[in-house]
């Protein structure tokens, strides 16, 4: 028998043959197909009993009410808390994804230590006892020096316990250098100040107006409180009622608005003046709330007929004299017309000639303190504390001026964090040793970030209480792990526009992972080793004791419900509300001085050297307050925004030709303050000149997923205080475009 | 050179008579025999013991022992939920009360309390009947709704008095009674296969409307997530 090829061809069709008429390639196809379907290394939530905790998500402007579902001790969904006030079961982007930023890669475990440079990254890991010697060791040596005024903390929020217990803890040290995050939320606070004469916070009844002229407000972009704002919006849509949006791009909002009034960026202000103009001289005010509850409304007067002419807004704003007339007389005439300000998304300050024009335009109507119009809510005043006790130390410190002049140089501003580089660069009205941040991420969300990282290496010692790894922290000499937002205590006051007093409480909703220690706690800790008066002035065991006693027989409510709000407020009627020196509204308070104030700011940067104007814009689907957007986020942005990790510019077609620039060219963005690598998005949504830039992109620190996309517009774009109120007042900078 | 050489393998005296004659033709046959039944051998037999693991369970559960003890049959301890939803294996907080000590002496009954109970660990039991994660199904629908009883589905487990090795499909990594324990997928009894034409015979007999419920529309996303 001889063996040759055909018999091993043979052999194989037989082979071929057997092994079609097994089950072996059928089932291995059925089995290959299951596999391919469901990846081994693709994470699946657990399975077993649903199980849902109702809390409050930090992370956002406002804090949205949330219920995370959990499967074990694992938290697999956040969703919005049905019933929560103004939200009322819905979430916002940030909030929904805040999952990824729990169980993400960068949260920080354990305390550390920075070895070499700063922002090096090179950290070694220390114990709790090493961490809070340090950290005391730093303090003692500030008290020890008679300076304990070099002390400062910067942290996010001005309300809740956690800002209360550090600015106690500043207070009883010795350093008045308590600092939060700015946002509108001040510049309304100002506003207040000076026309109501009370200290109050800004609440809009949006839900009752029928006709709402947004003065470059996202309403549907992020500003306010989200989900409310969304709410509203769809509400409006049902009702039929009017929404107008000023501002120069063409937002989201703008696109659903009912009418589109494009105008030159930072003359949103001289707008509401030329709407003023028309209102008085038609005579189509409140004549009620303006002869008997006001007072300076001649001069207002005076100063809108002889400066604010329709000829003369329409050469400050762009827009035409029709329109200007039009919208005028439609606002005077609706039934419950509400006009409201702060750009985007209302994280940045902006101009006080600004907010006050517009605040008066409702004044005008006499919406104030009224259904659908614009409240004066008091400010939080649950957490009432004796005063601490002050040493002599203390008392030294406590009568230093504040390194950034509010109180001071700005009477009426609480925190101006944008002045703190140049007080730390010039050591006046004296040098900063030791800074702690908590909460807040200035070395991503203060303007000038390279001016201020070289700053802020000549402080001697910052410490950063931090949940991540974030551009703060990155740069700090010590970090101390916080437990996350689903991890702890934390009450949360609303200060975003929600027109009732509200408190959330956020609550442990997952074990603890790590070494971590709750900010309060460790202030709790640290006054207790600096002992004295610091320690007589933080009489709590620890953190969650202190929360319990501060919010007393709300507790158990807020347990219950997750939140406490006084539904029955109803704003001061018009004889009690103002607190002026007339106890009447003031049209035209001293800070206006001679209308200098309502004149549009220019912005930074020479003309010629940089023609074109940049505006940062904000979009719902970036996070850009001082926490980074998590890849859902991110997953959700168009390509004509971010693509990969380049950020586009947006340009009007007509700049772009100017420039020699097409759709999707690389170019080199060039301002005043720094230059990046952009491409560019060619829109008719922008008004020529102009050049629009996302906000929240760009962030350098956390990890691989959420670093490195884009640019931080925040980092182009310098400070400018207003000379009233000391707030940022700056919406964009001179810039450059050239093909790169 | 090639043309040479094919002529010179088709030289006279070499052709396919010659082939015949010194028998090439019946090792051809042979060949193909053999190949044959060696892949039928393969396919049939040593395929299977190859594709599919063998593991123990971490206790040898004994179910008719604690069938015989609970008066509410398999749903004393495979409940479903306030919400509907169904517990499957049973947690450690519910063994706790009656294993918090060792009861009888067992081996697996003293290991259970020692290495579980007492150190708070659940047991990582083998679930032989779980259907891959695209696959939605919902029990409540199924013994609620429609009145199914358990050994439909998953035969006389109840009735064991010890836990069969359970086979994991080193493919797939799911166990080997979603395919059934025939290699050519053939079945005896409904609770042999749980496949997806498993599903769709019971549903078509019964006359089931495969809707969704929110829906009330026939679809993928009715079973498949």
């Amino acid at each position: 028998m001889k063996i040759d090829r055909r018999c091993f061809l043979s052999l194989g069709v037989g082979a071929a043959a057997g092994t079609v008429l097994s089950p072996l390639p059928w089932k291995i196809t059925d089995d290959l197909s299951i596999w391919s379907q469901m990846w081994p290394w693709t994470p699946w939530p657990a399975q077993g009993e649903n199980t849902f905790t109702n809390s409050v998500s930090t992370l956002c402007t406002d804090g949205c009410g949330i219920t995370v579902r959990k499967v074990g001790g694992r938290a697999v969904k956040i969703e919005g808390m049905a019933g929560y006030p103004g939200n009322e079961g819905g979430i916002c982007n940030l909030c929904a994804a805040g999952l990824q930023l729990h169980y993400g890669p960068t949260r920080v475990r354990e305390p550390m230590m920075r070895v070499g440079s700063r922002g090096e990254g090179q950290w070694r890991t220390v114990s709790w006892e090493q961490a809070l010697g340090e950290v005391s060791r730093q303090l003692a040596g500030a008290r020890k020096a008679g300076t304990p005024e070099a002390v400062g903390a910067i942290v996010d929020q001005p309300y809740g316990s956690v800002p209360a217990l550090f600015r106690r803890f500043l207070t009883a040290f010795g350093s008045p250098n308590f600092m939060y995050t700015p946002t509108m939320a001040d510049a309304y606070a100002a506003v207040l100040r000076l026309t109501h004469g009370t200290d109050s916070l800004v609440g809009f009844d949006l839900e009752h107006a029928d006709y709402i002229l947004s003065f470059g407000s996202g309403i549907i972009d992020g500003w306010g409180s989200p989900v409310r704002m969304f709410r509203a919006h769809s509400q409006w849509k049902t009702d039929g009622a009017t929404v107008k949006q000023v501002e120069p791009r063409l937002s989201n909002t703008a696109a659903q608005s009912s009418q589109w009034i494009p105008v030159n960026p930072g003359s949103e202000g001289a707008l509401a003046l030329g709407l003023a103009h028309i209102i008085i001289k038609e005579s189509l005010y409140d004549y009620d709330f303006v002869n008997n509850y006001a007072s300076g409304f001649e001069q207002f007067r005076d100063l809108v007929l002889a400066q604010f002419s329709p000829g003369n807004v329409s050469r400050l704003t762009g827009v035409d004299q029709s329109t200007i007339v039009s919208v005028a007389r439609e606002f005077a005439r609706a039934h419950r017309p509400l006009a409201i300000c702060g750009r985007g998304q209302g994280r940045t300050t902006g101009e006080l000639g600004y907010f006050l024009a517009v605040h008066a335009l409702n004044a005008l109507m006499g919406t104030i303190n009224r259904p659908g119009g614009v409240w004066a809510l008091p400010v939080p005043d649950y957490i009432q504390w004796p005063e601490p006790p002050l040493d002599d130390v203390a008392r030294g410190g406590m009568a230093k001026e504040r390194l950034d002049g509010a109180g001071s140089a700005f009477p009426v501003a609480r925190s101006l964090p944008h002045r703190l580089a140049a007080a730390i660069r010039e050591q006046k009205p004296y040098g900063l040793q030791v800074l702690m941040v908590s909460g807040a991420n200035p070395l991503y969300t203060l303007p000038g970030q390279t001016d201020l990282q070289q700053t802020l290496g000549q402080v001697p010692f910052i410490v950063s209480f931090a949940t991540h790894m974030d551009e703060t922290a990155a740069y700090a000499d010590l970090v101390l792990p916080a437990p996350s937002h689903l991890e702890r205590y934390e009450d949360v006051a609303s200060t975003a526009g929600y027109p009732r007093p509200l408190i959330g409480l956020a609550r442990p909703v997952v074990p603890r992972e790590g070494d971590t220690r709750h900010p309060g706690d460790v202030l709790i800790q640290l006054a207790a080793a600096l002992g004295g008066s610091l320690q007589e002035a933080f009489p709590w065991p620890d953190y969650d004791t202190c929360l319990q006693e501060t919010l007393a027989d709300r507790w158990e409510a807020m347990l219950a419900d997750g939140y406490w709000a006084n539904d029955r407020f109803q704003p001061d009627n018009w004889d009690a509300a103002f607190a002026t020196a007339s106890g009447r509204f003031e049209f035209f308070p001293d800070a206006v001085k001679d209308g200098a104030l309502f004149q549009p700011l220019e912005p930074e940067g020479d003309a010629a050297q940089f023609p074109l104007v940049l505006i940062p814009y904000d979009t719902a689907r970036i996070s850009n307050g001082p926490v980074a957007s998590p890849p859902f986020l991110i997953k959700t942005v168009a390509d004509y925004v971010l693509k990969g990790k380049e950020m586009f510019v947006e340009i009007n077609p007509e700049s772009a030709d100017a420039l020699g620039l097409r759709e999707g060219s690389a170019a080199r963005l060039t301002t005043p303050r720094g230059s990046a690598t952009v491409r560019v998005h060619l829109s008719h949504g922008i008004m020529p000149g102009l050049v629009g830039a996302p906000r929240g992109l760009g962030h350098t620190a956390y990890d691989d997923y959420l670093a490195g996309k884009g640019v931080n517009v925040n980092a182009l774009v310098g400070a400018i205080s207003d000379p009233a109120s000391g707030l940022d007042a700056a919406w964009g900078i001179r810039a450059s475009l050239a093909k790169a | 050179m090639s043309t040479a050489d094919d002529a010179s393998k088709h030289a006279p005296g070499t052709g396919a008579a010659d082939d015949r004659a010194d028998g090439a033709g019946g090792a051809i046959i042979f060949a193909f025999v053999i190949g044959l039944a060696a892949s039928l051998i393969v396919g049939w037999v040593v395929f299977p013991k190859l594709l599919y693991s063998q593991k123990r369970q971490p206790i040898d559960f004994n179910h008719a022992l604690h069938l015989g003890l609970e008066d509410q049959n398999c749903e004393s301890c495979h409940f479903f939920r306030e919400d509907g939803s169904f517990s499957g294996a049973p947690a450690l907080a519910q063994c706790i009360g009656c294993h918090a000590e060792v009861q009888g002496d067992s081996p697996d009954e003293i290991r259970f309390v020692e290495e579980y109970v007492q150190k708070g660990r659940e047991v990582p039991w083998l679930i032989y009947s779980r259907q891959p994660q695209c696959v939605y199904f919902s029990h409540v629908a199924h013994v609620r709704a429609g009145g199914m009883d358990c050994v439909s589905c998953h035969g006389h487990i109840g009735e064991s008095e010890r836990l069969p090795v359970y086979e994991e499909n080193r493919i797939s990594g799911y166990s080997r009674n979603l395919w059934g324990h025939n290699i050519a997928g053939f079945k005896k009894d409904s609770w042999d296969r749980m496949k997806m034409d498993d599903c769709a015979e019971c549903h078509a007999r019964e006359g089931v409307t495969q809707a969704s419920v929110q829906t009330t529309k026939e679809g993928c996303f009715v079973c498949h997530k």
